[in-house]
């Protein structure tokens, strides 16, 4: 992936092309090869943001400088200056007082850039998974002999000093788990790794052991020297046929090379891998059923704690990762933790791989630094709204949160959405436009929820159950104001009684759906209309 | 594949390899890269793959090198095709099927005419 030193964002929705945007755009191409900066610099379009007066608008990253408006004969000016000569040309800049205050959020924004930074999925898409020798020839293999040469302590010292958090969805730290586990008693101790990627829409696991199979098995020998572990498995869910073939291929690959097995390159280090595939549920994605799932035990979760830290797999002390995590381990070792420091926010270094899907003209997967906004995700990856205006998203699959549009110049990191009340999740973006109604989008995701509980525990079976009735009643004209109050008493109970992740986190939909769209499911309710126009209404 | 023994050899070997990659880069062969993750091949990259190869063998083409790869993650972009010629810049088309492939192989690999109307742009 190319590399930038700038980034020009220009406005061309339908208001700004009636204000002559293309010719705008024109223009800085042409200004840009005309000064050579074509090659430095990244060019793209974004829908109309802010108020028509400063159309066509122009922002420039990384100082996050807004130009606005901007005529086709300002162009050469505004390249000379900023890009070129490199200061800010005051005399284009923004002066509205009203556009001013609705691009406040980019202030925040300084000195970083929403350009694609691939860091996992560097070699993903670039070399053959199938050859062992095409990884060697792109950087692959060149941190594990920097660890085996290093004690297992400063191993996880520098997992520590990056600053690398968990991307399966809690943003734990990862170099803390890894001590965790290095700490425990007992001579043998297994590292696991979560591939069991089953939240809807989510599919960057898939993409990265596809990919680059041989990185996976490279993160798992440093965490395994790291941890004291001689013994790995890859949980892999069931329907990935074609990660499973890979990564299994992989390892026989990697078998025959020398690298896996017993007293690896003489060093001393033993270390194996297998390869499990998965039970098809959407609770052996968590650690605790997972566990259970690869002893051969039905994929039910169990208490917490004990931690798998300290009692895992068999009873042994266990690492899990997610395989996105894993993939940043060889980045890291190799550039060095302040490298990793430099990408993203303080509290979230790094990047973050996101699956976007649905109402926007572009899908995919993109990995960007974190604390990028969702407003700059929608405007630059998804290539704007595929029509009507932005409602919600759905952040990391069922689980997540719904972010609603006020929310949507939070910068994406694990801290600033929790200070807001919502949740980052695994990685799969959902956007949703304004003719989705907000009951009916939760009322699918609970009974989503209701088929997926194990039924192990009381307040997630029965709660699921009962919410699910609740949303089917409000979304067909049937709810009362008292169901309401019932309904966030259950999701409350949920939440605080569950014995698992999933119990816990099944109520979040509810939560955020009554703190931000309340009006409008109270709509359902006394005016018995659904003002998106999805819910059948019967009553 | 050579089993190696200890970590001088796994550098030793990293080295040769990544000389291997330069001479390759610069011996005169044409590449061809084809997604081919789960998305790919759904979009049909296993059919776009073997009338490349059908290509190649009906026309005796030598010195191409025919790849695989993961996805790019552009979904609804796939399958896509690079082609490196010698001493040229990587080309990205998009959304190749079988018929697109024979013409990309005609027009670009044979007479080195990039065909705009198909490539991948940002």
């Amino acid at each position: 992936m190319k590399k930038y030193r700038s980034m020009v964002l220009i406005s061309n929705g339908d208001s700004s092309q009636s204000k002559g945007s293309e010719a705008v755009i024109e223009a800085i191409h042409q200004a840009l090869n005309k000064y050579d900066l074509a090659s430095e610099v990244y060019v793209t379009n974004i829908p109309d943001s802010g108020s028509p007066k400063a159309q066509p608008l122009v922002i420039i990253y990384p100082e996050a400088v807004a130009y606005g408006p901007i005529h086709a004969e300002d162009v050469d000016f505004l390249v000379s200056e900023h890009l070129y000569k490199g200061r800010v040309a005051e005399s284009l800049r923004v002066n509205d007082p009203f556009e001013i205050k609705r691009i406040a959020w980019l202030v925040q924004r300084t000195g970083t850039m929403p350009a694609e930074n691939r860091v996992v999925l560097e070699y993903v898409g670039v070399i053959d998974p199938t050859s062992i020798n095409d990884f060697l020839t792109h950087d692959g293999g060149q941190a594990f002999p920097i660890v085996i040469e290093m004690k297992p302590q400063e191993v996880i010292d520098i997992i520590k000093k990056s600053g690398l958090r968990g991307r399966g969805g809690a943003g734990f730290p990862v170099g803390v788990k890894w001590q965790a586990v290095r700490d425990a008693p007992g001579d043998k101790k297994y590292i696991v790794c979560n591939a069991d990627e089953s939240e809807p829409g989510t599919f960057k696991d898939r993409v990265i052991l596809e990919g680059n199979p041989f990185s996976m098995i490279e993160a798992m020998l440093i965490a395994g020297y790291a941890c004291g572990a001689d013994e790995g498995y890859i949980y892999i869910r069931g329907e990935y046929h074609d990660a499973l073939e890979k990564i299994t291929n992989a390892i026989k690959a990697a078998k025959e090379f020398g690298v896996l097995g017993q007293n690896i390159l003489k060093t001393g280090f033993s270390f194996d891998i297998h390869v499990h595939s998965g039970a098809g549920a959407y609770i052996c994605g968590e650690e605790t059923a997972l566990l259970a799932s690869i002893e051969g035990k039905r994929g039910e979760p169990r208490s917490k704690p004990p931690y798998p830290t300290t009692n895992g797999l068999w009873g042994k002390p266990t690492l899990i990762n997610n395989v996105e995590t894993l993939g940043n381990i060889p980045p890291i070792i190799h550039n060095g933790p302040e490298w990793f420091r430099s990408i993203g926010t303080t509290s979230s270094p790094g990047t973050k791989v996101y699956t976007i899907l649905g109402n926007v003209n572009r899908t995919g997967l993109m990995e960007v630094p974190m604390g990028i906004t969702l407003r700059e995700v929608i405007g630059i990856y998804g290539k704007g709204m595929k029509g009507g205006a932005f409602k919600f998203a759905q952040t990391g699959g069922s689980s997540g949160s719904i972010i609603p549009a006020i929310l949507q110049d939070t910068p994406m990191d694990f801290d600033s959405y929790r200070n807001v009340g919502v949740a980052l999740g695994s990685g799969a973006l959902l956007i949703c436009d304004d003719s989705n109604c907000i009951v009916d989008c939760v009322r699918v995701l609970m009974k989503f929820f209701k088929v997926e509980s194990c039924g192990k525990c009381v307040p997630c079976r029965i709660g699921t159950e009962q919410t699910l009735q609740i949303m089917t009643d409000i979304s067909e004209g049937r709810g009362t104001m008292e169901q309401l109050e019932q309904l966030d008493l259950l999701r409350k109970g949920m939440e605080q009684l569950s014995n698992c992740g999933l119990g816990q986190t099944a109520g979040t939909p509810i939560k955020n759906m009554l703190e931000h769209f309340r009006a409008e499911v109270e709509a359902h309710i006394k005016l018995g209309v659904c003002p998106a126009g999805v819910c059948a209404m019967e009553g | 594949m050579p089993t190696i023994k200890s970590i001088e050899d796994l550098k030793k070997l990293r080295e040769e390899a990544q000389k291997i990659k330069e001479m390759r880069d610069q011996t005169g062969k044409t590449q061809i890269v084809v997604g081919m993750g789960t998305i790919g091949i759904a979009a049909g990259a296993r059919e776009t793959l073997k009338a490349i190869l059908t290509y190649i063998e009906e026309n005796n083409l030598p010195d191409i090198i025919l790849r695989q790869t993961g996805n790019l993650g552009l979904s609804g972009m796939d399958p896509v095709v690079k082609v490196t010629l010698p001493n040229r810049e990587e080309v990205t088309y998009r959304n190749v099927n079988p018929d697109m492939a024979q013409e990309i192989m005609q027009e670009h690999v044979v007479e080195g005419n990039v065909l705009n109307e198909y490539l991948l742009k940002e």
